[in-house]
């Protein structure tokens, strides 16, 4: 199978704070691989570092073979990394209409257009029905994002970065804060993700992990403490204890 | 069910780039002043050209979110550009025009990389520091600038070699007014394309618009330059229609002014500069005459007030206490388009 994410080596020192040691990892095409491990493991700063918000100390990142390490944030994006955040990172005072339309002109390299109006191109249109119908924001398009229900705000921190058509989709807790009656749709379109499109979910939330990962690794301190199958790591007694604030002998 | 969902989007995407009613009504009158108010074009040319200036501003301020207390930099620039090529015998007005904005875009481009560092504090102190730079350079190079006694001798030939400037500043009026509504339709173009809408996503979260993909200091330097370029021609064109340059162009009070306009017209929605423009200048010219040594009182105390209401609260007072006064029967009272800031 072909690697469309792999890190070799990866370090982050924060100071004397090792946040990444030595992470190296793979994530193979139309995986559907999930990240766990407890509060203050790394799992965000590991991301922060593969869509290159924060530089790695030492170590090196391949996008689907090619080396993106130095690459500036928004470069990686056009070559098909995109991410969703964990507290909602949105355009509190755009639609979603003009939210998603705005990331499907900038991947279609309209971004430079200064001239037409957004919405001239067929194109574009069609993509942002798609994708609004997609994630189930048809109904409230025209809503200022910032009047939106929780849920639909992380439905449309989804829909943004699939609007970025990426290769590897990085999702930091998608469903985190959603409250209950909310939930099942949000889980739906994750699980409705193509399967062309690469998946890391890192995630608390058990049941999403299990029902949604096909693999799963586990991060500890900044490091990677296993991986392996759903059955492998849901019944590794070491995952058990690190899970339960227990400490591990290695 | 999804051609509907389209039709509906597109629909709404396009109408942004539509003139709505009020619009076409406020260059219509625009215009008809020029018939009108002969008596008064002296003071419409300088609101026209406060209000390109403003209109400058806003471009960076409201629709990129950069702050400023510096613009005069470019303004300044520009009329010294425009300037001194009319004194040395370059009297064609839109070449001055076209140097001054070339100028301004310089510097403009240039000093955006110091500018796009750093928070809100920093870029005010930036553009602080570069105004009362180039300011002090004017002061001190006075065999190119004239220095304190101002740039004397201009000279300016008609415009399109038709157009002779006249004293009653009909012609200075009208010059201004179709340079402006030039630059308006312009900006009005770009706050609405695919460009426009990437720098409201920058204003409104540049982390997230790194995340989508903008190269977002490439966007605001453009922005800024573009921004830099329109200042340039608002000075030009007071350089021109003066025919007369000074170190004030460059003052401190000159970009706390324009910022003073755009925050009593409205930031983020272009027509913000230019109605801030008219009510400041209206107000400067009837509380100056009825008090003339207090006016910059009031015009302090509207401005703490504008700010403290909030000015969407105040229109919005203002709009239902008009439809309480109009009744049912009138129908949209504003002459302005009633497209918030936001949606511009």
């Amino acid at each position: 199978m072909t690697i469309a994410l792999e890190t070799k080596g990866l370090v982050k020192r924060f100071g004397g704070l090792v946040a990444t040691d030595n992470v190296s990892f793979k994530l193979e095409q139309g995986a559907r691989h999930a990240l766990i491990g407890p509060n203050g493991a790394g799992k965000t700063t590991f991301i922060n570092l593969l869509t290159g918000v924060i530089k790695p100390t030492a170590g090196q990142i391949f996008l689907e073979g090619q080396e993106i390490t130095g690459l500036r944030p928004e470069l990686r994006v056009q070559r098909g990394l995109a991410r969703t955040f964990q507290i909602n990172q949105l355009f509190p005072a755009m639609t979603p209409l003009e939210t998603i339309g705005l990331a499907v002109s900038e991947r279609t390299g309209g971004g430079h257009d200064w001239w037409r109006v957004t919405g001239s191109k067929r194109e574009i249109i069609d993509e942002i029905v798609e994708i609004a119908q997609r994630f189930r924001l048809t109904d409230v398009l025209d809503e200022r994002t910032s009047n939106l229900a929780y849920g639909k705000q992380r439905l449309l921190e989804i829909a943004v970065a699939f609007a970025c058509k990426p290769r590897v989709l990085l999702l930091d807790e998608p469903a985190a804060g959603v409250p209950e009656a909310e939930r099942h749709e949000l889980l739906a379109t994750v699980a409705a993700l193509p399967r062309d499109v690469s998946v890391l979910l890192i995630e608390h939330d058990m049941d999403l992990v299990f029902s949604f990962a096909d693999r799963i690794s586990v991060m500890v301190n900044g490091a990677l403490f296993t991986e392996g199958t759903v059955e492998q790591v849901s019944t590794d007694p070491k995952v058990r204890a690190v899970y339960l604030g227990e400490s591990v002998d290695e | 069910m999804s051609t509907n969902i389209a039709d509906h989007v597109r629909a709404t995407l396009v109408r942004r780039g539509r003139w709505g009613i009020g619009e076409i009504l406020f260059w219509l009158i625009a215009a008809a002043t020029l018939y009108f108010l002969p008596e008064r074009h002296l003071i419409l040319n300088e609101i026209v050209i406060i209000g390109l200036f403003a209109l400058s501003l806003d471009l960076i301020l409201g629709y990129a979110g950069i702050v400023s207390l510096g613009h005069a930099a470019f303004f300044g620039l520009g009329a010294y550009t425009a300037g001194i090529l009319a004194r040395d015998g370059i009297a064609d007005p839109l070449l001055g025009l076209g140097a001054a904005a070339i100028a301004a875009a310089l510097l403009g481009f240039v000093t955006s990389f110091l500018v796009l560092r750093g928070s809100d504090l920093t870029k005010l102190m930036v553009t602080l520091g570069v105004a009362l730079v180039l300011g002090e350079i004017a002061n001190q190079a006075s065999w190119l600038t004239g220095g304190a006694d101002g740039l004397q001798g201009i000279a300016m030939g008609p415009i399109l070699g038709l157009f002779e400037f006249d004293i009653f500043g009909t012609t200075a009026y009208g010059y201004s007014l179709t340079v402006t509504f030039l630059l308006f339709i312009l900006a009005r173009r770009i706050v609405v394309s695919p460009y426009g809408l990437s720098l409201r996503s920058i204003r409104d979260n540049p982390l997230k618009a790194r995340a989508v993909g903008i190269p977002v200091n490439r966007r605001l330097v453009a922005v800024y330059t573009l921004a830099a370029a329109y200042a340039g021609i608002a000075g030009a064109l007071l350089a021109q229609t003066t025919q007369f340059v000074s170190l004030d162009v460059l003052a401190f009070h000159r970009s706390a002014d324009v910022m003073l306009v755009l925050v009593i017209g409205g930031v983020g929605y272009l027509y913000g500069g230019l109605i801030g423009a008219i009510v400041f200048k209206v107000l400067q010219d009837v509380i100056s005459a009825w008090t003339p040594q207090y006016w910059q009182f009031w015009i302090g105390l509207i401005l703490v007030i504008i700010v403290l209401a909030g000015r969407e609260r105040l229109t919005e007072r203002v709009r239902v206490l008009w439809k309480g006064v109009a009744g049912r029967t009138a129908k949209s009272p504003e002459t302005l388009p009633k497209t918030s800031a936001r949606e511009v």
